[in-house]
């Protein structure tokens, strides 16, 4: 029987006191992106609050409440853990790409692909997902789908449904389409849906980049 | 060689059936040897629209179970001798529906017919896949209107992923059926225009069937508007649309109000 050792890439959520308003947040932006944490493993960061094991037993099962299933935490006590609660992990890195860490099985390194491109549109209820870095999409991202990459996003068609860029903390990502139409856009987690974007910016050529904490949205000449 | 035809859509009530049933009957009368499948388990209409709801004896399912032979289940038109229908199950549901059993099926009709147009259930579910799993090419059927747009869009993205064809690696040739289109309304932007739809979907338009009561009634006399009234509007469109997917090239006009100076100034070609 052998053990091997993985590493893999995860989103951390960080709470910041006090919960209950940082659920009420979680919770407005779930409503804008329902389905966002399905499926995907979660690391919940406690760094930034203290508390007890029933506090901390409380928040995962409100969090799993909402779909978003906790694989483990980080920066907590692990004597003062209960059973039932996911494992304690340390050594997490804020470069979430999936690297071979030293020492780890992985010896032969992979060339890195650090851009994808599609050549067909991306259509309704497909969800791409590329944290490596840009993507690039030749013709439109329709009503409800989504590109999500760890760069930019690039739409050569008509961006209708979601584009995230920056998803790994990656702040200089910018997201640029030939024509917006889009239900929200977003980079580093700041987001705008459809309704808060300038109505005589529909149907243009634009960019979204962000500045400061403020997602800016601008037509290119 | 057989070609298999999967009519689909994702949404419910835009006309797949009507389609199906409308197609079958225009390739069938060219001479070509066509079979309509209805792979609405539990829902079935097929039957109704063909006009043949009550000569059903066995139907799919039966087949795909056992121990009834495919022939027994074909019922021939008895209006055009080269039409025939395998009817769906109304008793029971789509968990009937086996992978093995559809292919085995598709296969075998493979063998008898030039035509084999799948009638996919509404959904995305196992009755929709499966519906679209052998075929060679797909007719999404889209009404000008943003609900059925998108859902279009969906079946186009599954199209591309769920297909035995494109697991293979090969792409499924899709070609866009927009059904109930009204001139009228377009002109009052109630409707997206052919071009908003096309730009939307990007797949290539095989015909623009108008709005028409003789479709409604020909469907409520199990009669296919291809046959009880070939002259009309939409006979002309479905037969027009079942010449281009024989490989013609037959030019395409967009259905406008008023005849004259108008329908020439719109008067295009299939994209």
């Amino acid at each position: 029987m052998r053990f091997r050792g993985r590493s893999y890439v995860a989103f951390a959520l960080a709470p910041e006191p006090p919960v209950a308003d940082w659920l009420a947040e979680i919770d407005a932006w779930i409503r804008s992106s329902a389905g966002f944490f399905v499926g995907r493993p979660v690391v919940l960061d406690l760094a930034a609050v203290s508390l007890s094991s029933a506090g901390i037993a409380h928040l995962v099962s409100e969090l799993e409440a909402r779909d978003i299933r906790i694989m483990g935490l980080e920066g907590a006590d692990p004597a003062a853990l209960g059973p039932g609660l996911p494992p304690v992990l340390r050594g997490g890195r804020a470069a979430s790409v999936a690297e071979p860490s030293a020492g780890a099985a992985a010896a032969v390194p992979e060339p890195k692909e650090t851009s994808l491109l599609l050549d067909s549109p991306v259509r309704s209820g497909q969800s791409i997902f590329f944290p490596m870095g840009d993507v690039t999409v030749l013709g439109s991202i329709a009503s409800g789908a989504e590109v999500v990459a760890g760069g930019s996003v690039h739409v050569y068609g008509t961006l209708r449904g979601r584009a995230m860029a920056g998803c790994n903390g990656n702040r200089r990502a910018r997201i640029f389409c030939r024509r917006l139409e889009a239900e929200l856009v977003a980079i580093d987690g700041y987001y705008r849906a459809a309704d808060d974007i300038a109505p005589d910016l529909r149907s243009r050529p634009v960019q979204a980049w962000l500045e400061g904490t403020a997602l800016s949205v601008t037509e290119i000449e | 060689m057989a070609k298999v035809l999967v009519v689909t859509s994702g949404k419910g009530g835009v006309g797949k059936t009507t389609s199906t049933a409308a197609l079958g009957v225009a390739l069938a009368r060219n001479g070509q040897s066509v079979v309509v499948v209805d792979f609405d388990v539990g829902l079935r209409n097929l039957d109704l629209v063909m006009g043949a709801e009550r000569r059903v004896v066995y139907d799919l399912i039966n087949v795909i179970q056992g121990p009834v032979k495919l022939q027994q289940a074909l019922i021939r038109d008895k209006r055009i001798e080269t039409l025939s229908l395998l009817a769906a199950s109304q008793t029971r549901d789509k968990d009937a529906l086996t992978e093995e059993g559809v292919a085995r099926v598709i296969a075998a009709l493979r063998d008898r017919f030039d035509w084999i147009i799948c009638d996919s259930p509404a959904g995305i579910e196992r009755g929709a896949t499966l519906a679209m799993r052998h075929a060679d090419a797909a007719i999404v059927v889209a009404n000008p209107e943003v609900s059925s747009v998108r859902d279009s869009d969906r079946i186009i993205g599954l199209l591309d992923a769920k297909t035995e064809k494109a697991e293979k690696g090969e792409r499924i040739d899709k070609h866009l059926l927009i059904t109930r289109y009204d001139p009228a309304r377009v002109a009052r932007a109630e409707m997206l225009s052919i071009d908003d739809v096309l730009e939307i979907l990007s797949i290539p338009l095989i015909g623009i069937i108008p709005e028409s009561e003789d479709v409604l009634r020909a469907s409520n006399l199990g009669t296919p508007v291809t046959l009880s009234n070939p002259t009309s509007a939409p006979a002309r469109a479905y037969a027009d649309a079942a010449r281009r997917l024989k490989g013609e090239d037959v030019e395409m006009s967009i259905p406008a109000d008023k005849k004259g100076l108008f329908d020439k100034l719109f008067r295009r070609r299939a994209a």
